[in-house]
């Protein structure tokens, strides 16, 4: 029984229904911690998958506002398209948004860099840990997928953490049925991932089902970039293109938005949700089989499920 | 020589004693260990459905080259694990995704070696099917009837029997009916299953994603055509409504959602164990025994005539009674029962054993309550099935069945009647961990 690419490249085609029983798992796992867990909030970068959860999150409490706060952890390094984005998305629902910047945990000198254009990305756990302290959260909602890496894979969707914020994969807890155990001792705080196990395609399908919006750097545009092997480089004042750098303008979207300095957009034509799905769901199939990567192997295929978004 | 049982074609499957469409979603576990073939099982039939990345493809092609397969060793997929297991981490429930055009599956995966019987408890509290893997030239071992009996335990009535490796075997018919009757005969003495068997070779692919052709005796369907067809739930439209509240909504003082009614409203969401709840529908709220109207039910902003079971809902009522969290929205003719003490089977989780007497928290649907060991029965063993009478604790891996005392009343089905509000955990007050899980009897 193979798959024929025709079958799932028209998105009428493609199974919808399993929606439903993941957005019901979704709703059940925000609800358990908006009722155990004392000082929940939701982090919320202004990424497609938090702006899913943010969602959720909305139709959890329904028809209450979301009665939680968001929490980004700035990099200082973000688009401005989405800052802007997460400004306004959090005006829309009511929800009070707290903003902690790693900038200010480089002032505290609880962050140091190697140089200055060093990637901040990794440094973001210091800042939130900090954030977690200061405003007293034992429970933060992240949109985070088991199907990104495979270390993940393993992770609880109740996943505690120690006072330095590590996850302990030798003392995780058991995770049985629906019956999620949200209990800490004061100091640690549960992560909790009510999207733990949806993947990239049905992240897009919902977003099409539900017609969630997201920041216009998702959809195809033009943009300047520097080729490096099969990666497109985005021409910033972070990477700006070297002397020697032949500086194209392609059409382009990102697959995440993180921070600038580590995120890459990938050569597309999808200026749509409807094809951004086709585009997902055809790299599952041209990847069937494929023991080598073809000149009609989209670059979205070729990035599919490598450290998404990263160098 | 005897003809091997054919599976149903799926076809007729779908007409048969259960006539409803597959849902879009099936969870699995494969059962099985490392030797029987299960991570090339599983690695090939993400393979065969188009679920690898060509970046995974290519990494895993050449770790076996280096390693001087002449073929490409597909357990590599699944086996992440390497660097885990030189951390000495211990290596537990993964959980892992690929879906056709017919359908989304989630497979637990829970490996083998010492701390099986807690992973595989894990894995199958929440699946529907479990594959149960089988070496053609070892036939049924002590490891599948422990495989068979904890799938048992855990409400698995959907049972796949893969018998791997006939390549091994030169497809031998007789060799394949000797193990699924011995399957058979063993499975029918712990209740009711549906069993399906598979000829297969995990390794080259035959009749695991697509038909094998060349088998003469055989020409049923794959395993994936299986997994695309079965049913995830038994029909459970007899089931009677079972409504755990989670949490009580109010909308007041300005605190309703940009585009909801901001009138005063009161409601009850949670997640419909079982039935269909409609509109006009009369609830009892345990343990009060209080009976209401139905006179709403919403997702979101959608409001719907009747809810169906795994609908996370918000339900509104005709009149003002005290409901809470922890209470329970049921079908008044047919309402759960209000205990104070149960009968239960347990596995022990944790590597802590369970103190004798000693006092711990029971998380059961949305309700926590203190309880108190009151009563060790016996053990099972799991190898055997064997009943060792009256144990002084639990240690790790072990299967009880139990006698709880509860401080507060709990409102359960038997967990053959209901897997959402017969089941439970078992939480140390001290650690906070979870240390147990349990599955009611009565």
């Amino acid at each position: 029984m193979n798959l024929q690419a025709n079958d799932a490249c028209n998105p009428s085609q493609i199974p919808a229904d399993h929606l439903d029983l993941l957005e019901a798992e979704a709703l059940f796992i925000v609800r358990e911690v908006i009722a155990e867990c004392r000082q929940p909030v939701v982090l919320f970068s202004g990424g497609k998958d938090s702006a899913v959860l943010l969602h959720l999150v909305y139709k959890a409490f329904h028809p209450e506002r979301i009665g939680i706060p968001l929490l980004h952890i700035d990099t200082g390094h973000n688009y401005d398209e989405v800052i802007s984005y997460r400004d306004r998305m959090a005006e829309r629902y009511g929800c009070r948004l707290h903003v902690r910047r790693v900038e200010d945990s480089m002032q505290r000198g609880t962050v140091r860099l190697r140089h200055a254009l060093e990637s901040r990305n990794a440094h973001q756990s210091v800042t939130l840990m900090e954030a977690i302290g200061e405003l007293g959260f034992d429970a933060c909602l992240g949109g985070a997928r088991r199907d990104e890496e495979k270390a993940r894979a393993k992770e609880r969707i109740v996943s505690v953490r120690d006072e330095f914020g590590q996850w302990q994969p030798k003392h995780q807890r058991p995770e049985l049925w629906s019956l999620y155990n949200t209990r800490v001792a004061p100091g640690d705080h549960i992560r909790v991932f009510p999207m733990s196990n949806w993947t990239e395609l049905d992240v897009w399908q919902y977003i099409a089902r539900e017609a969630i919006e997201l920041p216009e750097l998702y959809f195809a545009h033009q943009r300047e970039v520097v080729r490096r092997g099969d990666i497109l480089i985005p021409v910033t004042f972070l990477t700006p293109a070297k002397p020697d750098d032949k500086v194209e303008t392609v059409s382009c979207r990102f697959r995440t938005v993180g921070d600038i300095s580590c995120t890459a957009p990938v050569a597309s034509t999808a200026a749509t949700v409807a094809e951004i799905i086709v585009e997902t769901a055809q790299c599952l199939l041209t990847e069937r089989g494929a023991t080598r990567m073809d000149d009609r192997t989209s670059d979205a295929a070729m990035e599919l499920r490598k450290k998404e978004g990263y160098f | 020589m005897t003809t091997p049982t054919q599976p149903t074609d799926p076809a007729d499957m779908i007409h048969d004693e259960h006539d409803i469409k597959p849902s879009g979603l099936l969870r699995f576990i494969t059962a099985g260990s490392v030797d029987d073939g299960k991570s090339t099982l599983i690695g090939r039939l993400l393979y065969d459905t188009g679920n690898v990345a060509a970046d995974q493809l290519a990494s895993i092609e050449a770790t076996s080259q280096k390693r001087g397969l002449a073929e490409i060793d597909w357990s590599l997929l699944t086996d992440g694990l390497m660097a885990e297991r030189e951390q000495g981490i211990t290596i537990d429930v993964a959980y892992r995704y690929f879906s056709t055009a017919k359908r989304k599956f989630i497979i637990g995966d829970a490996p083998g070696h010492e701390q099986y019987t807690r992973n595989m408890v894990t894995a199958a509290s929440s699946a529907d099917l479990a594959i149960l893997l089988v070496d053609a030239r070892k036939g049924v071992i002590t490891q599948t009837r422990r495989h068979a009996y904890l799938a048992h335990l855990l409400g698995i009535s959907e049972l796949v029997l893969a018998v791997n490796k006939m390549d091994l075997v030169d497809w031998q018919a007789s060799v394949y009916q000797a193990i699924v009757d011995e399957f058979n005969g063993f499975i029918s003495q712990l209740g009711r299953h549906h069993v399906q068997a598979f000829p297969l070779s995990a390794l080259t692919g035959a009749n695991l994603a697509s038909r094998a052709t060349d088998i003469s005796w055989y020409d049923g369907p794959s395993l994936l055509e299986h997994l695309e067809y079965i049913p995830a739930r038994r029909d459970t439209d007899l089931a009677p409504v079972r409504l755990p509240v989670q949490r009580v909504v109010r909308v007041m003082l300005g605190n309703a959602a940009s585009g909801a009614n901001d009138e005063e409203f009161r409601g009850y969401q949670g997640t419909l164990a079982s039935g269909h709840l409609h509109l006009g529908d009369e609830v009892a709220v345990l343990p009060s025994g209080q009976q209401a109207r139905v006179t709403g039910i919403s997702i979101g902003e959608r409001a719907l005539q009747q809810a169906n079971e795994d609908q996370a809902i918000v339900v509104a009522l005709d009149r003002d009674i005290d409901v809470s969290r922890g209470d329970m929205l049921v079908a008044p003719a047919q309402p759960a029962q209000v205990v104070r003490t149960l009968t239960a089977d347990i596995c022990w989780l944790s590597e802590q054993p369970m103190q004798a007497r000693g006092k711990y928290l029971i998380k059961h649907t949305t309700r926590t309550v203190n309880a108190l060991f009151d009563e060790l029965l016996y053990r099972v063993d799991v190898n055997t099935l064997a009943q060792q009478a009256a144990p002084e604790t639990a240690a790790m891996n072990d299967i009880l069945r139990v006698r709880l005392k509860l401080q507060q009343p709990l409102l359960i089905d038997a967990y053959t009647d209901n897997r959402t509000t017969g089941s439970f955990i078992v939480i140390d007050p001290v650690t906070l961990n979870t240390v147990a899980a349990g599955v009611i009897v009565e």
